[in-house]
């Protein structure tokens, strides 16, 4: 089976994409990775999420699509930010990779991680949740149609049972 | 010290082709009573939003000249975004901060460049080399044709007096705003 991470690339460069904007994640590394290699894409790397919303309404007014890559922890430095998308109905897509669920060992990435979907939707975001490989693509070309005909924001949720929970040696008393 | 509305009104005269991003609160006023246009996009919210948002538009029209008017309070919520521009350094885009070191729209409290902060210090750490501060009308005509037409990034931070200047309100329609950017930028007739 094609990998989804490919999947993913192939979706926002099939959607006419030409600004990735990004805060790190295990789970976005190959598509920082051959977004940074396309020369028709413009990798931006933020120093905080939020930057990203306003970046990609800016693209929108310069006439070119994006796509945001971000953490769950993340989207709650968005809250905010997320009004102008809202109040002016800009197209937008965020690829949200998950943490705080699924597997989870690390207690700090549970109170945004459990949430996500619910600040989203709060925020006036659309979600789509993907646990199957198989899934990714489509639901990620559905999201870039529903955001862009629609002038809204719509967010993929990757699950952690997708992307494989992270996991670290632990001692063997725990 | 530079009265902020006259220094817009002159920053923005006979503009040409030039795209413009209003952060929130006086500066959007400033910019709306210099000769609304629909190629200024106002913030009426969002703060923090106003230099990453000139950015995106710089990125997308690289051959047009983009400038960024916000004030001292919504530069220093996102100033982690300097470091963006550096690193991205879109040679066309311009910021030019009116600072008077106050919250203007909240009951004029100071902000930490009253107390010593230096966002043109800030902006140039962050890698926007050609980041400057403004005192005097001198400086300031020197500044208007580096931001008008110089090599970006660059940041020019504008001391300006504290005084807030008469109400000038520019529409507040999200979408509409929007819209009468991209048609009169692009020429895109959205839906």
């Amino acid at each position: 089976m094609d990998d989804w991470r490919d999947g993913i690339f192939e979706a926002v460069k099939a959607a006419g994409v030409t600004q990735v904007a990004y805060v790190p994640d295990a789970g976005h590394s190959r598509l920082i990775e051959r977004s940074i290699e396309d020369n028709d894409l413009r990798a931006v790397s933020l120093t905080t999420e939020e930057e990203g919303v306003a970046l990609l309404a800016g693209a929108w007014l310069g006439g070119a699509k994006g796509v945001l890559l971000l953490q769950s922890s993340g989207v709650g430095n968005c809250v905010n930010m997320l009004s102008l998308a809202k109040t002016c109905a800009f197209p937008l897509v965020m690829l949200v990779t998950m943490r705080g669920e699924w597997g989870e060992f690390n207690s700090w990435q549970k109170p945004m991680g459990v949430t996500t979907q619910a600040h989203l939707e709060l925020c006036g975001a659309t979600c789509y949740r993907c646990d199957r490989p198989e899934d990714v693509r489509e639901t990620v070309e559905s999201a870039f149609r529903f955001a862009y005909f629609t002038n809204s924001i719509a967010a993929v949720l990757l699950g952690q049972r997708l992307i494989g929970a992270k996991v670290f040696e632990e001692p063997a008393s725990c | 010290m530079l009265n902020r509305r006259e220094a817009v009104r002159r920053l923005l005269a006979d503009r040409g082709n030039m795209l413009v991003v209003a952060g929130l609160g006086q500066s959007c006023f400033d910019c709306f009573a210099a000769g609304d246009d629909p190629r200024n996009f106002y913030l009426w919210g969002a703060m923090g939003g106003a230099v990453p948002a000139g950015l995106g538009i710089a990125l997308a029209q690289p051959e047009r000249r983009v400038l960024v008017v916000t004030g001292d309070g919504d530069a220093l919520m996102s100033a982690g975004a300097f470091a963006t521009v550096g690193a991205e350094a879109p040679e066309n885009l311009a910021i030019c901060i009116l600072d008077n070191e106050r919250y203007g729209e909240t009951g004029g409290q100071v902000t930490h460049t009253a107390r010593g902060a230096d966002l043109a210090a800030m902006a140039a750490a962050g890698g926007v080399g050609r980041s400057w501060t403004v005192r005097t009308k001198a400086q300031f005509a020197d500044a208007v044709g580096a931001l008008r037409q110089g090599a970006g990034p660059m940041v020019a931070v504008v001391k300006v007096a504290p005084e807030n200047e008469p109400g000038a309100l520019p529409p507040q329609d999200g979408p509409h705003l929007k819209r009468r950017f991209r048609s009169a930028a692009l020429g895109v007739e959205d839906k």
